[in-house]
C-alpha cells in the first residue's frame, strides 16, 4: 500500500502537473494585460477602476438603444456598455459607464423612468467609484497580499525554529501559496476571457482566504513532520516525510471533500451575487490541499537532497513499523 | 473526573439554550434586552443585524476636497462627521451609520432611505450660517426664512473674508413674503464653547473675531432687547435676545439641554462643515435585491451544514455524532455572539462565517483522525481520546494562527480603503476561529470524554464499528 504514495520520488510528475495547472492561467493573464483597455491581468469591476455600474429593472420592455441614449444625453458620458441580465422578460439590464456622481446618476434614473419605463427601485443597484478610491483599492489589495505572505513566512519560520533548516519549510510553504494564488487568479483570468468575469473587492477576499487555507493545509503536514522527526530520529528524512504525509492524508482528503461539498452547496443555492466568489474560493481550496501534499513537502525534500527532480527511480520504500 | 465533565456538559447545554434563544427570530423579552447594556438602547432588539447589502439602502463615501493641498485636521473631520450625523439623524431612518474612514474620509450608510437625491444633498451641503436682525418679534425656531444675504448676498455689515457657497435659489423657502435682514455671517465668530451658567444651566459662550468687534458692538448697541436669530441654511436655529452691548463676545442662554448646547457650539464654530466634501463612491442597493440574497445564502448555508453533519456521522460513526453536536453548538454560539456584540452581517460576512464552520469542522476532523490513529496503535479508548486532543492541538493551533494572521492583515487593510466589506469578512472569520478553538477543545472534548468513559478499555470488534476505527 505504501508504494503508491511515492510522491517524493515521483515529485517530477507532480511538479509538471502543477506547471500544467498554472501555465494556462498565466497565459490568460498575459493575454488580458495585452488586450484589455485597462492593461491588467483581469477584467476590473468598478471597485478597482473608476466608473459606475447600474443594475436596473424596468417595469416594461426596453431596448439597448433607448438606454444608451438616456445615459449619453442626460448623464453626459461617452462610454456606455450595456448587457441584458437573466431572462429577457425580466427587463433587467446592467450598464457600465464612466464615473457618474450622485446627482447626475439620479438624473439618469429619473430620465430612464420617464422616457422608457418605470424603474423597479427595490431591485435596482447602483455603484459608483471615483478614480482616487479605485487606485487606492488596487494598491492596497496588492500590499495586503504581500504583507499576508510575509507575515506567514515569518510565522512558520518561527514555529519551526527548532527544526533544522526552518527557513526552508516556510519558503516552500510560500511557494505552495503562490502556486494556489496563481491557479485561482489564473482561472479568474481565463473565465474573464470566456465569460467576462470581473474582479471586485470580493475577489481580494477570496485570494486572502486561499492564502489562509493553503498555509493551514501545509502547516498540518509540516506539523506532523516536526512531530515525527523527534519520534523517529534514526530514520531517513525522506521516510519520515513520506510517513507524515500518509498519516495526514486522511485528514487532508476529508477536509478537502467537506470544503468541496459546502462550496458546491453555496455555488448552487447561494445566489448570483456570490457565485463567482465561491467558485474562485473552491478552486483555491482544492489547489491548497493539492499543493500542501504535492508541492510544499516534495520541495522541502528536494531542497534537503539538493536535487529538484530527484532520481525518479521507483525504489520500494521500507514500510515503517507503527509506533508502540 | 466524571463529575467535572458533567459540570462542563451542563455549562455547554446552558450556553446552547441561551444561544438558541438569542438566535431565534422571535421578539425578545424586555428584561432580557435590558441585560445587553453595552448596546445602544434604541436598537438593542436582539436580532441579527443586516448590513446595507442585505437590507438595501444608500452608501456614500465622502472625502475632504483638500483645498489648497492642506489636509484636514482630525478635529475638523470629527466635527464634519458629527454635523453629518446630526443631519442624517433628522431623516428618521432606523440605523444610519456615519463613521470616519482613514484620515480624510467619511462613510455614510442610510438603510432604507427613500429619497436619495435629498439625502445626498443633505450630507454634502456645506451650509451657510447667518445672524439675522429679527426685531422684537422673531420667527419661531425651526422655520425656514428668506434673508437678504441669500437673495442678494447683501450684508448690513460687510465683512472682509466672505466664506461659504451661495445658496441655490431652487431651495424652497417657507414664508417667502418677508425677507429678513442678514446682519453677519458665521465668519465673525472666533470661538464658541459650551459651559454652565451660575444657575447650572447649559449656555454657549462665544467670542467675536477682532476685525468684526466694532461692527458687532455697534449692532448690538442699537438692538438692545431685540432678537438676533442664528440661521443655518434658511432654518432658524435659535433667536436669543440681545441684553446688552456686546463687543468681544457674549453668552447665549436658553432652554438648552447638553446636546442642544453642544450642537449650537458646533454650528457656531464651523457654521457648517469645516471641510468641503467630495463624493467618492455611492452604492445604492434596492431592498428586495438584498433580501433575495439573504434568503438564498441562508438556504445554501443550511444545506451546506446538513451535508457536513451527515458526512461526519456516516464517516466517523459515534465520534462523528459527537463532532456533529459540537458543530451545531459552534453554529448556535457563534450566531449568538454576532447578536450580542453586535456584528452587522453583510454578504462577505456570511461567507466568512461559512468558512469558519469549515475551520471548526477541520479542527474536529484533526482530532477524530488522530483518535483513529491512536486506537489503531493499540491504545485503550480512554487513552486514545486524551492523546488525540493533546496531539491534535499543535496542528489546530498553528493552522488557525496562520488564518488569524491573514484575517488581521485584512482587517488592517480593510480599514484604510473603500472596500470596507472585506472587514466584515475578516471580523466574522476571526470570531469564528476563536469560537471553533473553544468548541473543539472544550465542547468536543467534554462530549468525547462523557461518551467514552463508560466504554470498556479493550474495544471489541463490534465497538470498533461504532467507533469507526
Amino acid at each position: 500500500m505504501f508504494s503508491i504514495f511515492n510522491i517524493i520520488r515521483n515529485r517530477r510528475v507532480y511538479f509538471i502537473i502543477s506547471l500544467l495547472l498554472i501555465i494556462p492561467g498565466v497565459v490568460a493573464m498575459i493575454y488580458n494585460t495585452i488586450t484589455l483597455p485597462t492593461h491588467t491581468p483581469w477584467r476590473l469591476s468598478v471597485d478597482f477602476k473608476e466608473g459606475s455600474r447600474f443594475e436596473i429593472k424596468f417595469n416594461g420592455p426596453a431596448t439597448e438603444n433607448q438606454i444608451r441614449q438616456v445615459f449619453q444625453e442626460v448623464g453626459g458620458v461617452s462610454t456606455v456598455a450595456i448587457t441584458q441580465l437573466g431572462n429577457p422578460a425580466d427587463n433587467t439590464w446592467q450598464v457600465r459607464t464612466d464615473f457618474l456622481e450622485g446627482e447626475r446618476g439620479q438624473n439618469v434614473r429619473t430620465a430612464l423612468s420617464e422616457r422608457i419605463a418605470p424603474l423597479d427601485d427595490t431591485v435596482t443597484r447602483v455603484d459608483s467609484v471615483s478614480p482616487t478610491v479605485a487606485a487606492q483599492t488596487t494598491s492596497t489589495a496588492f500590499f495586503a497580499v504581500i504583507a499576508a505572505s510575509l507575515a506567514i513566512l515569518l510565522f512558520i519560520w518561527f514555529s519551526f525554529r527548532k527544526a533544522e533548516h526552518a527557513f526552508r519549510y516556510s519558503a516552500c510553504a510560500i511557494v505552495a501559496l503562490v502556486h494556489d494564488l496563481l491557479v485561482a487568479a489564473g482561472l479568474t483570468a481565463i473565465f474573464g476571457i470566456f465569460f467576462e468575469w470581473e474582479i471586485d473587492a470580493l475577489f481580494l477576499t477570496a485570494m486572502l482566504t486561499v492564502i489562509g487555507f493553503s498555509v493551514q493545509d501545509t502547516i498540518v503536514v509540516y506539523d506532523r513532520i516536526r512531530e515525527n522527526l523527534v519520534r523517529y530520529r534514526t530514520d531517513t528524512f525522506e521516510n519520515i516525510v513520506t510517513r507524515s504525509m500518509v498519516e495526514t492524508l486522511h485528514r487532508s482528503l476529508t477536509i478537502s471533500l467537506l470544503n468541496i461539498l459546502v462550496m458546491v452547496a453555496l455555488l448552487l443555492f447561494g445566489g448570483a451575487s456570490i457565485q463567482q466568489f465561491v467558485a474562485v474560493l473552491l478552486i483555491g481550496l482544492v489547489s491548497g490541499t493539492y499543493s500542501s501534499i504535492f508541492t510544499a513537502v516534495p520541495l522541502v525534500v528536494a531542497w534537503e537532497e539538493g536535487s529538484l527532480f530527484g532520481t525518479g527511480e521507483s525504489l520500494s520504500v521500507p514500510v515503517p513499523v507503527p509506533a508502540k | 473526573m466524571r463529575e467535572r465533565n458533567l459540570i462542563n456538559l451542563t455549562i455547554i447545554i446552558v450556553l446552547a439554550v441561551i444561544s438558541a434563544y438569542i438566535v431565534a427570530p422571535i421578539q425578545k423579552l424586555d428584561f432580557v434586552k435590558s441585560l445587553v447594556f453595552w448596546q445602544d438602547a434604541r436598537t438593542h432588539d436582539l436580532q441579527i443585524k443586516q448590513g446595507l447589502d442585505l437590507k438595501g439602502g444608500l452608501q456614500v463615501l465622502l472625502s475632504s476636497a483638500n483645498e489648497g493641498g492642506v489636509p484636514p485636521t482630525a478635529d475638523q473631520m470629527e466635527s464634519a462627521r458629527r454635523i453629518i450625523e446630526n443631519r442624517v439623524n433628522g431623516l428618521g431612518l432606523s440605523e444610519p451609520i456615519v463613521q470616519s474612514q482613514g484620515t480624510d474620509r467619511i462613510l455614510v450608510e442610510l438603510p432604507g432611505v427613500s429619497n436619495r437625491e435629498t439625502a445626498i444633498d443633505l450630507i454634502k451641503s456645506t451650509g451657510q450660517l447667518e445672524f439675522v436682525d429679527a426685531g422684537v418679534s422673531p420667527p419661531s425656531e425651526g422655520t425656514l426664512i428668506s434673508t437678504t444675504f441669500q437673495t442678494a448676498r447683501a450684508l448690513r455689515f460687510p465683512q472682509t473674508a466672505q466664506g461659504g457657497n451661495p445658496i441655490s435659489s431652487t431651495v424652497p423657502v417657507a414664508g417667502a413674503g418677508r425677507v429678513w435682514e442678514t446682519a453677519f455671517t458665521g465668519e465673525i465668530i472666533a470661538t464658541a464653547r459650551t459651559g454652565l451658567s451660575t444657575l447650572g444651566q447649559y449656555v454657549v459662550d462665544f467670542t467675536i473675531q477682532p476685525s468684526s468687534q466694532a461692527s458687532f458692538g455697534e449692532f448690538t448697541a442699537s438692538r438692545i432687547n431685540q432678537a438676533m436669530c442664528i440661521v443655518l441654511d434658511h432654518r432658524v436655529l435659535s433667536c436669543p435676545f440681545i441684553r446688552g452691548v456686546l463687543r468681544e463676545g457674549g453668552q447665549i442662554s436658553g432652554q438648552f439641554n447638553q446636546e442642544g448646547a453642544n450642537n449650537l457650539e458646533l454650528t457656531l464654530n464651523y457654521g457648517s462643515l469645516p471641510v468641503s466634501l467630495n463624493i467618492e463612491t455611492t452604492r445604492d442597493i434596492g431592498a428586495t435585491l438584498g433580501s433575495e440574497s439573504i434568503r438564498r445564502s441562508v438556504i445554501a448555508g443550511i444545506i451546506g451544514l446538513v451535508i457536513l453533519l451527515v458526512f461526519l456521522i456516516l464517516y466517523y460513526r459515534l465520534p462523528g455524532v459527537v463532532a456533529a453536536l459540537a458543530l451545531i453548538f459552534f453554529t448556535l454560539s457563534s450566531l449568538a455572539l454576532f447578536v450580542l456584540i453586535p456584528i452587522t452581517l453583510t454578504l462577505p460576512g456570511i461567507a466568512g462565517f461559512v468558512l469558519s464552520i469549515a475551520t471548526a469542522a477541520d479542527a474536529n476532523i484533526l482530532v477524530l483522525e488522530r483518535f483513529k490513529e491512536e486506537m489503531r496503535a493499540g491504545r485503550t479508548v480512554r487513552a486514545s481520546v486524551e492523546t488525540a486532543f493533546q496531539r491534535a492541538w499543535p496542528s489546530i493551533r498553528d493552522s488557525n494562527t496562520s488564518t488569524l494572521i491573514t484575517c488581521f492583515i485584512l482587517l488592517f487593510f480593510g480599514n484604510t480603503f473603500g472596500a470596507s466589506t472585506v472587514r466584515g469578512f475578516a471580523i466574522n472569520l476571526i470570531l469564528g476561529i476563536g469560537m471553533s478553538i473553544f468548541t473543539t477543545m472544550f465542547a468536543s472534548r467534554t462530549f468525547m470524554r462523557l461518551a467514552f468513559t463508560s466504554q470498556p478499555n479493550e474495544a471489541t470488534a463490534e465497538r470498533k464499528a461504532i467507533l469507526g476505527v
